[in-house]
């Protein structure tokens, strides 16, 4: 398929240009023209008074339509890490269990590689269901073995949604699974809702290097397949009482050409306290230099929080990457999170915008940061925060 | 310049192909929040910075155990920059694979076209950077690996030997590494701890503006049309949106002692002063 400009009929209104959101229409000798940046998304479709805008169909396109109805139920794939549940799979029972009920359908956990009590624990949680492979294969994460089980499951039950964490193990197999299906994968998203017209799954991500949202659709092949940010979605309710189903499968015949030899734990003290920080002071491009962070570890240790950072302050160099927060940092969740100098692009927004609330220190009134704030100040970092500091150092004595 | 000091005990020759992907500087993409459309105005092309260091590995990979580096972009005719770009800094071959049919792709279509061509160039090891900074979203590489039928190891932060037949890596993971052995053909992604990338050198710069670039369009790879471009995507952009602004947001106002004085009170509010 191409979209095409009818020189003839196009008059040069520009009309067609705001349409574009990906800003691939110019005007060029007073007729439009779509560039090489189109992604073919038909919004420009019909805006053209003249209607000099239309897609061409090349002769033997044909879209693939899997058979819609044949699928239900939601899945999430439950990650474990030497043999404990990770915390991002309750997280994706939250999600699925709400998206279990809008669709009338059941709620499935794959868990491979964990014991039988730690699938209780998934149905405590809101599995109504759990598939569950014990098998020694699991200990350790090898893609091939996750890919070809939990692709054998989908062709044998067929599920409508497969959700499992934006982890480095969920982002790593499950690319592969969605290849082999033929269906497509969304990556890291931020939010999920079922569009009530279609019933199709609205995928919500950060694009374009996280500067902005995207909301992405899977319409017409199953199962619709997502991996979810950690720390962004809610549990749901833990029910001691909950019964559901254990269903053992058989993981024979599997093979691995990839072979972990061994595992070394090497976890920063930063980012443990960063993620577990009830509060975290965090800085950006607008502090200047790397002077400006020991003034941040001043108000975060009178706070007893952590210090994090945007990308724009790692890439400057002004501290470790190991405190970045946003999309290609950690993802945190601190009852209170302090912004200073960060101008808030979405790459920073979506690592921390679930934060009981956010306080923007900045010299822009019309930074974005303030767009999630709960408290602004419009203000010089190196004036509020020496005050700041002095201040609570006053109320605490 | 850091070289990696990894074995290649016994290797003679080694196949390595280099995925790229032109993108724009994210750092400079803006949506106008008024019309929702990106701002694209001024905002620069370059290589895939993740890119740089899949290419750099491979490049070590070639001096220690002779072989070639063929790099690989999928994209319109202007991508044939980074190419460039790529043979100038030490890449023996380069691979455009371009067709109007190829637009609109998403990482499910990408990958089988790009799978189509590896297939046809033939590789001991394919290496890709761990993701694209415009989508982000590491799924290219394995769905290369699946399409291929080809182990894959993700975030590959240290080469440490290959042999015949089998390579050691180490593999990051969210709570530190792992040590990860694969037969070959594979193919890895790679992280930027992995190594330093070289510059182009200016006679390679030279000899790289007269270098043939081999172009390749769907027919060239046997594609099926029915798995290439828009139609080929499962997946589509629905909307693309800023996000939106917070109802109950309250600016202190007032100058700095002002602010700060209400700041407090509202910290002592949440019991956390």
């Amino acid at each position: 398929m191409r979209i095409v400009v009818s020189g003839e009929t196009c008059t040069g209104c520009e009309t067609c240009i705001a349409s574009c959101p990906f800003s691939a229409i110019v005007i060029k000798e007073g007729k439009a023209l779509i560039t090489e940046y189109c992604q073919l998304c038909r919004a420009c479709l019909g805006v053209c008074p003249e209607g000099a805008i239309r897609e061409v169909h090349e002769a033997g396109e044909t879209a693939p339509e899997a058979h819609k109805d044949d699928y239900s139920g939601i899945w999430i794939f439950a990650e474990q890490r030497g043999g404990k549940v990770a915390s991002v799979a309750y997280e994706l029972l939250g999600a699925g269990r709400r998206l279990a009920d809008e669709r009338r359908a059941q709620l499935t956990a794959i868990l491979f590689g964990a014991s039988e009590s730690e699938a209780r624990e998934l149905v405590r949680w809101g599995a109504d269901r759990v598939f569950l492979s014990v098998s020694p294969v699991f200990e350790r994460f090898n893609d091939e073995p996750c890919a070809d089980l939990l692709s054998l499951l989908i062709r044998e039950h067929r599920p409508e949604i497969v959700l499992t964490g934006a982890t480095a193990v969920g982002r790593s197999f499950f690319p592969r699974v969605a290849a082999g299906l033929r269906t497509g994968l969304t990556a890291d998203c931020t939010a999920l809702d079922i569009d009530a017209d279609s019933g199709n799954l609205l995928q919500i991500r950060p694009a374009f290097g996280g500067n902005i949202m995207a909301t992405i659709l899977c319409p017409n092949s199953r199962p619709q397949m997502a991996t979810v940010r950690p720390r962004v979605m809610k549990r749901g309710d833990y029910d001691e009482s909950r019964s559901g189903e254990i269903v053992h499968v058989e993981a024979e015949g599997l093979s691995s050409r990839t072979k972990v030899l061994d595992t070394v734990q090497e976890v920063s003290e930063v980012t443990v306290n960063l993620q577990e920080a009830d509060i975290i002071v965090s800085g950006g491009r607008g502090l200047g230099d790397a002077k400006g962070f020991r003034l941040l570890e001043e108000l975060a240790e009178v706070l007893g929080g952590a210090v994090g950072a945007s990308r724009a302050a790692v890439d400057e160099g002004w501290i470790p990457y190991r405190h970045q927060v946003g999309q290609t940092g950690k993802t945190v969740c601190p009852k209170i999170y302090f912004a200073c100098g960060i101008s808030g692009a979405v790459q920073h927004l979506v690592g921390m915008q679930s934060s009981d609330i956010i306080i923007a220190i900045n010299k822009n009134p019309d930074a974005p940061i303030f767009n999630v704030a709960k408290f602004g100040i419009v203000g010089d970092v190196y004036e509020i925060v020496p005050l700041l500091i002095k201040k609570i150092k006053e109320a605490k004595s | 310049m850091k070289i990696e000091s990894f074995d290649c005990g016994g290797i003679q020759s080694v196949k390595i192909v280099v995925c790229m992907k032109q993108v724009p500087d994210t750092a400079e993409v803006r949506i106008n929040p008024e019309t929702n459309t990106l701002i694209r105005d001024g905002v620069t092309s370059i290589i895939n910075p993740y890119d740089m260091h899949a290419l750099e590995a491979a490049l070590q990979i070639k001096e220690k155990a002779a072989g070639a580096v063929t790099v690989v972009t999928m994209g319109p005719p202007q991508a044939e920059m980074i190419l460039r770009e790529a043979l100038a800094t030490g890449a023996d071959e380069a691979v455009l694979l371009t067709d109007r049919g190829f637009a609109g792709s998403d990482t499910w279509a990408t990958s089988y076209t790009l799978s189509r061509a590896i297939g046809k160039l033939g590789a001991d090891i394919v290496i890709c950077g761990k993701q694209a900074i415009d989508g982000d979203t590491a799924q290219v590489g394995p769905e290369i690996a699946e399409f291929l039928d080809i182990p894959h190891v993700s975030y590959v932060r240290k080469i440490e030997d290959i042999r015949p037949g089998a390579i050691r890596v180490q593999r990051l993971m969210d709570e530190g590494y792992d040590i990860v052995e694969s037969s070959l053909p594979v193919l890895l992604t790679v992280v930027r701890e992995l190594n330093q990338p070289r510059l182009p050198s200016l006679k390679g710069k030279m000899a790289a503006k007269k270098a043939v670039i081999t172009r390749w369009t769907s027919s060239d790879v046997d594609a099926d049309p029915g798995k290439i471009g828009l139609q080929g995507s499962p997946t589509q952009v629905k909307n693309i949106f800023a996000p939106q602004a917070k109802k109950d947001r309250k600016m202190l106002e007032g100058n700095a002692e002002q602010q700060t004085d209400a700041l407090v009170r509202e910290l002592r509010g949440l019991k956390c002063v």
